[in-house]
């Protein structure tokens, strides 16, 4: 007797993986539905995640440090300082501003103020506008710039950016835990529905077994059928989760306190929430059927 | 060829299934195993199937060592053997055609063989004009051909058929009995468990009788009065 080749059982698998999901509709829809729920779900709270993440990260941006340089040292040698706080590790960039430009900016903030028009030259000091790679380690940044010889004071927003860090440390934290939390829902629902499945269809199994299926064989149908609800499902999640996104965001753009908030557009992050719900969608379904398969093999 | 020797099977619970049972069926043979309920029929299927393992004794199925096989060998060893069960056991949305493309497919045939082979299977059941009824729609002698002819598809050196008739009028338990003899002649190996005297009677065949886990009568035609009266 001949025998089937691997592209001959792929087509069977595929056809009868299809045909599994078309007779035992109404499970294949509640775990289609369960999978899109568990996904959205899972999507919105990274896509909150993501877009806390660059808010977070754009205050970080906007937090600077004021290293403010001894007025008794000349613009040329208030330059020079700037080299060695460079040099400090946690200093992304250090811009000198002179006590002149400084001054024209305090005058600009307080036009139609007769009080600060006219003010001498020398009132203000030298200063450097210090940016930091990393919010956590700001006080330790600060006293390292106190240190450096010729700045006479720093003036930097600590409690703010140990405020930043908090906010950020709770959102990174809850978004994680539920991204674990809705996966294991997402793959102890699939696996149930797929055991509902197996076990609906154990004759079938039996009988497959008898006339001497291998256990790849027998599992094949259901692994395809559990691929095949998983990349449903991840396309119909990554569709919705489109149309909230885009629903929300009109929502935030026309709220005047919400504006103020960066929300990252959908088209920058769709490629990756597709490749995200295929690979979880994909990764749920086969581990979902395939461990439920198992128990039935041992015919 | 099957060859049980010395075979004894306990079961988890305690309970002794057979006791030193040696039975040889040779290729072509047709044999009847009766026995009443619980005298360990049964488990001489499940044995043969692979489905258990003996306890003690040494177990040989178309050159298959039951004792030393592999999980992985389960399968191949499988496809040398048809089964039959009481209850048919076909798929409920699968038509006729659709169970037995099934089946072989499931054997690792082909497309060409599979089309080949279920059309001559099919005639000889005489089911050919039935092939897209689903099972529901055909009577329990029909179901049994389909089942039969399921079992005689991948062209097994041996068909175990369990209590074949046990859901069948006399009439159609005939009917079914004179397609497995049919199939006998064409070579296969037929071992059949039943508990129907009347039906052995009818057949000269062989026929062992188990009673107690033991076997207590291997012989050709019908029954002896007495065993006839024992069992």
């Amino acid at each position: 007797m001949k025998k089937t080749g691997c592209r001959s059982n792929f087509g069977y698998f595929l056809r009868e993986g299809i045909h599994n999901i078309f007779c035992h509709g109404l499970m294949s829809v509640a775990s289609i539905g369960m999978s899109v729920a568990c996904l959205l779900i899972m999507g919105s709270f990274t896509l909150l995640a993501v877009n806390a993440e660059t808010n977070l990260k754009n205050l970080e941006r906007e937090n600077e440090i004021l290293a403010y340089v001894d007025e008794n040292l000349t613009e040329a040698e208030a330059r020079a300082v700037g080299s060695k706080i460079a040099a400090i590790s946690n200093v992304s960039d250090c811009t000198f501003v002179s006590r002149e430009e400084a001054l024209q900016s305090f005058v600009d903030e307080h036009q139609g103020n007769a009080l600060f028009q006219n003010l001498p030259d020398d009132v203000l000091r030298h200063r450097f506008q210090i940016h930091i790679t990393d919010i956590r380690y700001m006080e330790d940044t600060v006293e390292a710039v106190e240190a450096v010889p010729g700045v006479a004071d720093v003036s930097a927003q600590l409690d703010l950016s140990k405020g930043f860090l908090t906010v950020r440390n709770i959102a990174g934290a809850v978004a994680s835990v539920l991204v674990v939390v809705m996966l294991g829902v997402s793959v102890f629902i699939v696996s149930n529905t797929v055991r509902l499945a197996t076990f609906a269809r154990r004759e079938e199994i039996a009988v497959m077994k008898m006339v001497g299926a291998t256990d790849w064989f027998i599992c094949g149908p259901f692994f395809f059928e559990g691929l095949i609800l998983g990349v449903l499902s991840a396309v119909i999640a990554f569709f919705l989760q489109w149309v909230t996104y885009e629903a929300l965001l009109r929502v935030i753009e026309t709220s005047d306190t919400m504006r103020l908030l960066t929300v990252m557009p959908f088209a920058d992050l769709s490629g990756w929430v597709l490749r995200i719900f295929l690979i979880t969608g994909l990764l749920v379904g086969a581990f979902g059927s395939v461990t439920t398969i198992r128990k039935y093999l041992r015919v | 060829m099957v060859r049980l020797i010395d075979v004894s099977k306990s079961y988890e619970n305690g309970a002794r299934a057979l006791r030193n049972v040696s039975i040889r069926i040779d290729d072509g043979e047709f044999v009847f195993l009766v026995g009443p309920s619980g005298s360990g029929k049964s488990t001489i299927v499940k044995l043969i199937t692979a489905e258990i393992a003996p306890t003690e004794g040494r177990l040989m199925v178309n050159g298959y060592n039951l004792n030393t096989i592999t999980p992985r060998q389960v399968p191949y060893m499988r496809r040398t053997l048809g089964v039959v069960f009481q209850d048919f056991r076909l798929i409920e949305y699968k038509n006729v055609y659709e169970n037995l493309t099934f089946a072989m497919r499931a054997a690792g045939a082909s497309g060409a063989d599979i089309r080949k082979r279920v059309s001559y299977v099919l005639e000889l059941v005489g089911l050919d004009k039935k092939m897209g009824r689903l099972p529901g729609e055909l009577s329990g002698g029909e179901q049994q051909r389909v089942a039969i002819a399921r079992a005689f598809l991948n062209n097994p050196s041996m068909i175990v058929a369990d209590e074949p008739t046990g859901n069948l009028d006399p009439a159609r338990s005939l009917e079914i009995m004179m397609l497995l003899e049919q199939i006998n002649a064409l070579g296969t190996t037929l071992l059949v468990v039943t508990h129907e005297r009347e039906l052995v009677n009818r057949f000269s065949k062989r026929v062992v009788a188990i009673d107690g886990g033991r076997v207590i009568c291997d012989g050709t035609g019908r029954y002896y009065e007495h065993e006839e009266n024992r069992l």
